[in-house]
């Protein structure tokens, strides 16, 4: 069958493990040799701190530190000063979820959120919202699990300050209209932070297009590596924000009874960063822009219904999200636990992931305790898909006598 | 190699399918334990009366590990007196790193995990209500416990 993308000889690990079927990408995606080669080109040549130093290889590591947020701003249609590096999506949203909420949310204020939220978009505002006499609004889903405009409509009001609300479900992979959303947030004032942890892997994302005050995501997910990640905000917000983390290369000025801090981004970053993983993910942009998000979108869609149609072929599976935006299909065989199941996957060289996958409130909602999520992403192929499939249909005649 | 049906046997299969001593008993001392990060669920309850454990129930969801496990946990350790049952239950933290104990009739049917260890990530669904069991018998715990 025919790939719109045959990539599979730029991923190392798929390179070491010819049969194996990794369908885990939305835990975290492969990382590419460029990446690696760039993150490894930082510890051989020139592998000291950033910001510090004053001589030629300390210049040079600060350099190319700050490349990858001109890279990042690019890649998003911002200004690179709007940039700000974290160590994944779940560090960025707990930021702005301590930093807003900390300082501009007060009693009786209402947050808004969603069951499709992945456990790091909800909870640090549960708990702000505990702390400060706020209200949580959860979005209704619709009968098939999405966020709506018009239902996002009947929880917003004068009271709501923030709106926090992920883009692309890790369960459910639906994409929500949040440029319709923010829109609408912004015409009561409200604060709209959006988690793209899931969506700016797969889909072209322009922060100034969707007018979002917040974007924030991680590398890993998106062929760079762990351990770093952005968050995107909108300058005149982002200057007033205060930081919630103090230390090294945040400040400006120092005395015994204040302090003043840098500008953002850089108040908001402090501490020996992760250098080469921040080097390392401008080359992850870089592949993506390469073959570019059309290309990107079309193969994993292509792929995507290559599988469903296959996959509802199969009786004795129930699949949750038969119309999934990003790639990702959650299903269970029925009567079988997803543990049970992924031994028979497992044992098939077929990597996918079993549980709750972080986000309890949508595995409640769809009446399950856990199930099965593959993911498809750029280097996976029909052969992927077919083996995969096969697999599945073992496990159930496995577990059919059970 | 490991194969698959050296985890999944007729054994295993009988206990998630027919499990014994399910269902519990209101009165009894309980905990339940939980592995969060997979949802496996259960809550084991042991009646010790004069030293001697008269009874143990469980319930809960899990995968299929899990709950067999738990019926036969539940099977070995009626009748059993506490300092045998802590025995027992140290033979059975053992067996799951590979280790087949001196005297094997006593572990009854829980003998068929002795090949869990080619699976690691499963571990932790056998030994879920083990250390739930573990941890009534010898502290004052009672209600929630993520294990
Ligand atoms: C939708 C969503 N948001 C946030 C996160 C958190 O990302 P990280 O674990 O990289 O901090 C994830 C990752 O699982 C996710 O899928």
């Amino acid at each position: 069958m025919k790939e719109i993308l045959n990539i599979k000889n730029d991923f190392p690990v798929l390179v070491n493990n010819k049969d194996l079927v990794y369908l885990d990408s939305g835990a975290t995606s492969l990382k590419p040799y460029c990446v690696l080669n760039k993150m490894d080109e930082y510890y051989t040549k020139y592998g000291v701190n950033v910001n510090r130093g004053v001589y030629d290889l300390s210049y040079q590591a600060t350099d190319e530190y700050e490349k990858t947020r001109e890279v990042v701003a690019e890649f998003l249609n911002c200004d690179s000063r709007e940039v700000v590096y974290t160590k994944g999506a779940s560090n960025g949203l707990n930021m702005l979820a301590l930093s807003i909420g900390y300082n501009m949310i007060n009693e009786g204020d209402e947050i808004i959120t969603s069951e499709l939220e992945h456990h790091s978009s909800f909870l640090p505002w549960q708990q702000i919202a505990k702390n400060k006499n706020a209200t949580i609004k959860f979005v209704p889903l619709n009968d098939e699990g999405r966020i709506t405009v018009e239902n996002f409509l009947k929880v917003l009001s004068n009271k709501t300050k923030v709106v926090c609300l992920t883009h692309a479900s890790n369960v459910m992979g639906y994409v929500t209209p949040i440029k319709e959303i923010i829109k609408e947030a912004h015409k009561v004032g409200a604060i709209v932070i959006v988690d793209g942890a899931q969506s700016v892997p797969h889909i072209k994302v322009d922060v100034k297009e969707l007018d979002c005050d917040f974007l924030a995501f991680s590398a890993h997910k998106m062929l760079g590596p762990t351990g770093f990640g952005l968050v995107y905000g909108k300058y005149n917000i982002l200057s007033k924000i205060k930081p919630v983390e103090y230390g090294g290369d945040m400040i400006e000025e120092v005395y015994k009874d204040s302090s003043i801090y840098k500008e953002a981004p850089y108040c908001f970053e402090t501490g020996t960063p992760p250098i080469a993983e921040a080097i390392g993910f401008s080359e992850a942009i870089k592949y993506l822009n390469n073959i570019g998000f059309d290309k990107i979108e079309s193969h994993v869609k292509d792929l995507t219904d290559y599988c469903l149609d296959k996959l509802s072929t199969i009786e004795g599976i129930t699949i949750y999200n038969k119309t999934t935006d990003v790639g990702i299909i959650t299903f269970n065989i029925n009567n079988v636990h997803p543990h049970d199941a992924s031994a028979i996957l497992n044992e098939d060289l077929i990597c996918v992931r079993a549980g709750h996958h972080c986000a309890k409130l949508i595995t409640s909602w769809l009446g399950v305790n856990s199930t099965l999520r593959a993911c498809l992403y750029i280097y996976n192929t029909h052969e992927d898909v077919d083996k995969f499939v096969e697999s599945i249909k073992r496990c159930v005649e496995y577990f059919k006598e059970w | 190699m490991s194969n698959i049906n050296d985890l999944y046997n007729q054994v295993l299969r009988d206990h998630r399918n027919y499990p014994r001593n399910k269902g519990l008993i209101e009165g009894y001392r309980s905990l339940h334990a939980k592995n969060p990060s997979c949802g496996d669920d259960v809550t084991v309850q042991i009646d010790i009366k004069d030293g001697i454990i008269k009874d143990v129930r469980h319930d809960g969801t899990g995968c299929a590990i899990c709950c067999s496990s738990a019926s036969a946990m539940s099977e070995v350790l009626i009748g059993k007196t506490i300092e045998e049952a802590n025995s027992i239950i140290k033979d059975f933290y053992e067996l799951i790193k590979g280790t087949l104990p001196t005297d094997e009739d006593r572990l009854g049917d829980a003998i068929v995990f002795v090949n869990i260890h080619n699976f690691p990530p499963r571990i932790k669904c056998a030994t879920l209500s083990w250390r739930a069991a573990d941890t009534l018998l010898n502290t004052d715990e009672t209600g929630e416990k993520d294990v």
